[in-house]
């Protein structure tokens, strides 16, 4: 399976983004430029975190017009796994990929600390390796990671099992706890906490790489033959 | 030539983290009669006569960019300028 790491002027959490797919899930993966024009031969699309743009105006809401966020909005319509990883979650939101928006934090503050996480949904091409309610521990690092939507949205979102994970300790005053969301879809999952700095027990932490290990065998039922 | 001053500010129905926390200070600095506070966004953009109308230009700028309707509002003034 073949990843691309979307890069923006701005993104930071790239290489760990990168690291994850090539060192730790044994994955091909390249980085792409923001400018780039097609995402041809890539199986998955990966939005890291950062600060896209410096955050200007909203975080998100200038990257999304990127040139290569087109080919995202196609690759995501052709139920490509898109996953957008804090500053990569609020690009899906600008972007109308996934519903909602960022607030700033409840306490104001950056917040960055390994939170429990819950998850609430395995049923999905990227959480299937977990557990269903598993709590698992992830590192949060935001300034605005405070989700929200109208209640409208939310009760959509419960009916349709797109709410993934949830915090079980609030750290931002995010809606409902919400902590990750996916499309109506499935394919197109947004989460504030970072899974690739999750990667490996020397990190503190090796429960983000379920995660990725789950979009690998999803797209291998469906794309190898005797996988 | 036109100067136009738009106003972006988070929905009623939006909990502004940042004006919960001026309102609170403001209270404690005896201004009680602070009962709310919300903080938004104000741009100065500077509009070259154009064939399209003036109007049509700038909510198209505004909900495409300068704000995000799922969460701001917005408004502006126009202000019709000499070049420089």
């Amino acid at each position: 399976m073949k990843f691309a790491v979307i890069v923006f002027p701005g993104s930071n959490c790239d290489v760990d983004m990168y690291h994850s797919i090539k060192d730790e899930l044994g994955e091909e993966v390249e980085y792409v430029w923001h400018d780039t024009e097609s995402l041809e031969g890539f199986d998955g699309i990966l939005l890291p975190g950062g600060f896209s743009y410096g955050d200007y105006l909203r975080t998100g809401a200038i990257a999304r017009f990127s040139k290569v966020m087109k080919e995202v909005v196609k690759a995501a319509e052709a139920g490509k796994p898109v996953l957008g990883v804090c500053n990569g979650f609020q690009i899906l939101l600008e972007a109308g990929l996934l519903p909602g928006a960022m607030r700033r934090n409840e306490s104001l503050s950056f917040i960055c600390k390994p939170v429990e996480l819950i998850v609430e949904n395995n049923q999905t091409m990227f959480t299937a390796e977990y557990q269903p309610g598993e709590s698992i521990t992830i590192p949060v690092a935001h300034g605005e990671g405070n989700y929200y939507c109208d209640e409208e949205m939310l009760e959509k979102l419960r009916a349709n099992n797109q709410i993934v994970f949830t915090y079980q300790q609030n750290p931002n005053g995010s809606l409902a706890d919400i902590a990750g969301i996916t499309n109506e879809k499935g394919n197109v999952l947004g989460m504030m906490p970072h899974p690739e700095r999750a990667v490996d027990g020397l990190l503190g932490s090796a429960d983000g790489l379920k995660l990725f290990q789950s979009i690998v065998k999803s797209w291998r039922e469906a794309h190898v033959v005797n996988a | 030539m036109f100067k136009v001053k738009v106003y972006v500010t988070l929905r009623e129905s939006v909990l502004d983290p940042q004006g919960k926390a001026v309102t609170q200070s403001l209270n404690s600095l005896n201004y009680q009669e602070v009962t709310d506070v919300r903080i938004g966004k104000y741009m100065e953009l500077t509009i070259e006569k154009s064939e399209r109308d003036l109007d049509e230009v700038i909510n198209e700028i505004c909900t495409k960019l300068l704000a995000n309707p799922v969460i701001e509002d917005y408004r502006y003034e126009v202000e019709e300028c000499v070049a420089q």
